[in-house]
């Protein structure tokens, strides 16, 4: 955090670095970004690491995101920087707009913050090429910034860290002569909704879920595809349930993605059924 | 008896029909266009590399006429064609030049760009790759 903290010292460490940037791998492979920061789809981080950089190459990304829900709104942003395809760093500030809620307790500004600090290592394995999948080891710190609330809900932490293993894999004409995309996530975290309402609860604490993303390439670039996301349930008062969407992802250039989706959470602290449209750029170099 | 003797005549003549039609799929060679298809693709494909920074400077010392005829032989040959790919295998022609991932990459974006100018749909080109990305072990960092 103290070198987050030091503009200078981070410039002095991305120079060297910026100076193998590349764009050396194929258009849509560094997939897009997913709400904490790590490059994935839009609420499954993905074996693959952000931006376009081979093995000899570096690449970064930068995303904004935002998530339009009945009674809430999610603003999300970050960036996130990968060396040598290898290993991805990032971080994220997630934004979560209480609307109706804020207006009945008294607070109609109120929001809860999250900064989420990522890693991810590819284990092994090619999105692209060879008989087996791309494998990636990732963690994400994350911290609460605003816990009052969190905690009248029955959280016990403001901060926490997933830690999730990735396969994602895409073959080539599978899908009827398209391209077609797969990747499965397996998380242990104690995050409440992502960890916008704290860590824990008095149902439980950490657990193991599962994510998964199924993608078709109509065209190579385009992605259309839907992806589903467990959820731990560690909250009495504020109950939650799986989350999933349908995306399109556009990959006009390797600097540019632009992705909508149709979101659902599921019910958010007593509200129920919160669907909305979600809508992502990002860049990268 | 005879109304069931010609009626399961005619069945057998359905069955038979059925078994004669060709259901099997077009052979990739036909989808891109027979021999011809495919050697419109390799001069497009050596377009596309004399303009990709990445990828012209491996070609300052080839014999463009040689490659030309090898390449669409050896496509030909992958695509199931009548052809027959008489050049050196791909680890022994590589051997030497030291091609990394991102010219690799560069030479499969300048294959689509050739594909696309030749308006090869998207499934097509896709079934090409395919077949191609197995070689990619054989050519990279030789």
């Amino acid at each position: 955090m103290k070198l987050l903290a030091r503009p200078g010292c981070l410039l002095a460490l991305a120079l060297p670095l910026a100076a193998h940037a590349g764009d050396g791998r194929l258009l849509a492979t560094g997939g897009v970004t997913e709400i904490e920061g790590s490059a994935g789809g839009g609420l499954v981080p993905w074996a693959v690491l952000a931006g376009y950089g081979t093995r000899e190459q570096s690449g970064a990304t930068a995303f904004r995101t935002r998530l339009d829900l009945p009674d809430y709104r999610l603003d999300a942003w970050g960036a996130a920087f990968t060396w040598h395809n290898r290993v991805e760093l990032s971080a994220a500030r997630d934004r979560f707009d209480l609307g109706t809620l804020g207006q009945a307790i008294g607070d109609p500004g109120a929001a809860l913050r999250q900064d989420v600090f990522g890693a991810k290592l590819r284990l092994a394995g090619d999105l692209v090429y060879g008989p087996l999948p791309q494998f990636s080891l990732g963690v994400q710190h994350k911290r609460l910034l605003d816990f009052t609330i969190p905690h009248l809900a029955g959280a016990r932490r403001d901060s926490g860290t997933d830690i999730y293993l990735a396969a994602s894999q895409l073959l080539l004409g599978a899908a009827a002569g398209y391209n077609l995309l797969w990747n499965v996530t397996l998380r242990s975290t104690a995050a409440n909704q992502f960890g916008l309402l704290g860590f824990g609860g008095d149902r439980g604490g950490r657990r193991l879920v599962g994510e998964g993303s199924l993608a078709v390439m109509p065209d190579p670039h385009v992605a259309v595809g839907a992806e589903y996301r467990q959820k731990p349930d560690n909250l009495s008062f504020a109950r939650e349930s799986h989350a999933s969407d349908l995306f399109v992802a556009w990959f006009p250039c390797k600097h540019v993605a632009l992705t909508a989706a149709y979101v659902s959470l599921g019910p958010i602290a007593g509200l129920r059924n919160q669907r909305g449209w979600y809508v992502s750029l990002q860049g990268s170099r | 008896m005879k109304r069931h003797l010609s009626c399961l005549a005619t069945a057998l003549l359905l069955l038979a029909g059925c078994a004669s039609t060709p259901t099997r799929n077009p052979t990739l060679y036909v989808q891109l266009g027979g021999r011809n298809g495919i050697a419109a693709i390799t001069d497009q494909l050596l377009d596309a590399f004399a303009r990709d920074p990445l990828v012209a400077p491996a070609f300052r010392h080839v014999d463009i006429g040689l490659f030309q005829t090898h390449f669409t032989d050896y496509l030909c040959q992958l695509a199931e064609g009548p052809c027959r790919y008489t050049g050196d295998s791909m680890a022994e022609v590589h051997r030497g030049m030291h091609i990394d991932e991102a010219t690799f990459n560069a030479v499969v974006q300048d294959l689509i760009t050739a594909m696309n100018h030749q308006h090869v749909p998207v499934r097509v080109q896709n079934r090409l790759l395919a077949r191609l990305a197995p070689e990619r072990k054989d050519i990279i960092y030789r």
